[in-house]
């Protein structure tokens, strides 16, 4: 049987589709901005901007952009009705004190229980820059990456030890790929959802670790 | 009587020694205070450490201030960025030390040396290679309520670079929208602290409820002309 990947946005709209109404987000630089295009506009999600941004809003008009109004990502972004301004350590507050509900990340490789590795090739003459990401995996209540499950030759970056270096031991819940939707625990991976037309077993060759499936898709 | 401001931007940094640690406000295009770094180039000041979140950017700014071979060292949490080009070659070549620190310990460093804090235990970085002193060996750990967590020291500043939206002669800051960020932490924790402000307010004036940064925690005030930004979003 064949199946096909989910696209950037199908991914997107994936993740976006298991954020409550209510929660309080931080979405990583890269991919994860895209799920902020696929959140309801009949659900009130908080959008946190590490910068000291809470209640961030979508990019502006052409020509209405404030360079003092921006994201993590250095792009011009907008305030909601709502919306509130705080000073770098309260923002990392958000985060480190538990406060922020979920966020998302990027990542080059996660283990089986939920290593995160996703700041650092470790390559000799690679310049390292952490930014934020380090506090992020292990300060919201949950941490979820979204990420193409293998990389351009194939390999998993689903794997049982990151050979990366490490941003947080243990911190990420729940891994959202172009192929499935994964759970990390201390017992191992568990299948929440895959593509159609994709098994179990050709999931877990592709993995190459063993792969427990969830009954159903906890919320 | 009480008057923080100062006439120039160079006055105000005159007195900057060789080897001071300096912090520098800002993040993205938003907060840097541009004519206090461009005032610390012309300065002469050398053998610096600066804390920033970034290590510049172009050719302007912090990167003139390195590209000048006016810096020792760079505490920051991102400095690799598509044209960071001159703290990269620095950095590549060992002319320049660098310190790597999560973005939140960074901030809550800051904090601490302001708030007179010894140090702190952080959850973050636990396990990972930015829980080590530069010498290599680890930082001190200990486990709290179940939780692992790593020893993290002040940084103290010997001068505090921030760009403030108002101020008035005591020394009360307001920030603008993200202009805010590492602005009122770093104030508190540096011996002194200059701020450029674009609206200069009188005494009273300022609604006492909003002052974001009192004016015990800044100790020179220069009024500079407000520059439209590229796309003219902010108020000229």
């Amino acid at each position: 049987m064949t199946y096909a990947r989910r696209t950037k946005d199908e991914l997107a709209a994936r993740v976006a589709r298991d954020i409550p109404d209510g929660a309080t987000v931080n979405l990583g630089i890269g991919q994860p901005t895209l799920v902020a295009n696929h959140i309801p506009s009949s659900l009130e999600i908080l959008l946190h901007s590490e910068n000291g941004i809470l209640g961030m809003g979508p990019a502006p008009a052409a020509g209405l952009e404030d360079y003092d109004l921006i994201n993590a990502g250095k792009q011009p972004v907008t305030l909601l009705p709502g919306g509130s301004y705080c000073h770098h350590a309260d923002s990392f507050a958000m985060m480190r004190g538990g406060h922020l509900d979920i966020c998302v990340l990027g990542a080059f490789q996660v283990s089986a229980t939920g290593d995160l590795a996703n700041w650092h090739t470790g390559e000799a003459d690679a310049i390292p820059a952490v930014g934020g990401a380090m506090d992020l995996a292990v300060g919201a209540k949950q941490t979820w990456v979204m990420m193409d499950l293998l990389t351009k030759q194939g390999q998993s970056k689903l794997v049982s030890q990151c050979s990366y270096p490490l941003t947080g031991i243990g911190c990420v819940k729940r891994v959202y790929t172009d192929l499935a939707t994964l759970a990390c625990s201390h017992s191992g991976l568990s299948v929440i959802d895959m593509v159609p037309g994709l098994s179990l077993e050709a999931l877990s060759q592709l993995i190459g670790l063993p792969l427990a499936l969830q009954a159903s898709s906890p919320k | 009587m009480i008057n923080k401001f100062v006439a120039s931007v160079a006055e105000a940094l005159a007195d900057t020694p060789d080897g001071a640690t300096v912090l520098i406000g800002g993040f993205g295009t938003a907060g840097i205070p541009d004519e206090l770094i461009e005032g610390l180039l012309r300065q002469g000041a050398k053998d610096l450490t600066l804390v920033n979140n970034n290590a510049g950017n172009g050719e302007q700014g912090l990167a003139a201030l390195l590209k000048a071979g006016r810096v020792r060292k760079v505490v920051c949490s991102f400095p690799r960025q598509t044209d960071s080009y001159v703290f990269d070659s620095l950095y590549r070549s060992g002319q320049v030390e660098l310190e790597l620190v999560p973005q939140g310990n960074l901030a809550e460093r800051i904090r601490a040396a302001g708030a007179g804090i010894g140090g702190f235990f952080s959850a973050t970085g636990y396990g990972t290679e930015l829980a080590k002193n530069p010498d290599g060996t680890l930082k001190e750990t200990r486990e709290i309520n179940g939780r692992m967590y790593v020893y993290e020291t002040p940084i103290h500043g010997d001068l505090a670079l921030i760009r403030a939206e108002r101020g008035d002669r005591w020394g009360n800051l307001t920030f603008r929208k993200a202009a805010r960020n590492f602005g009122p932490i770093m104030a508190m924790a540096a011996r002194k602290t200059v701020a450029t402000v674009f609206e200069k307010a009188e005494l009273g004036e300022m609604d006492p409820e909003t002052v974001i940064t009192p004016g015990i925690f800044v100790q020179a005030v220069v009024h500079i002309e407000r520059v439209a930004t590229q796309a003219g979003g902010i108020k000229a």
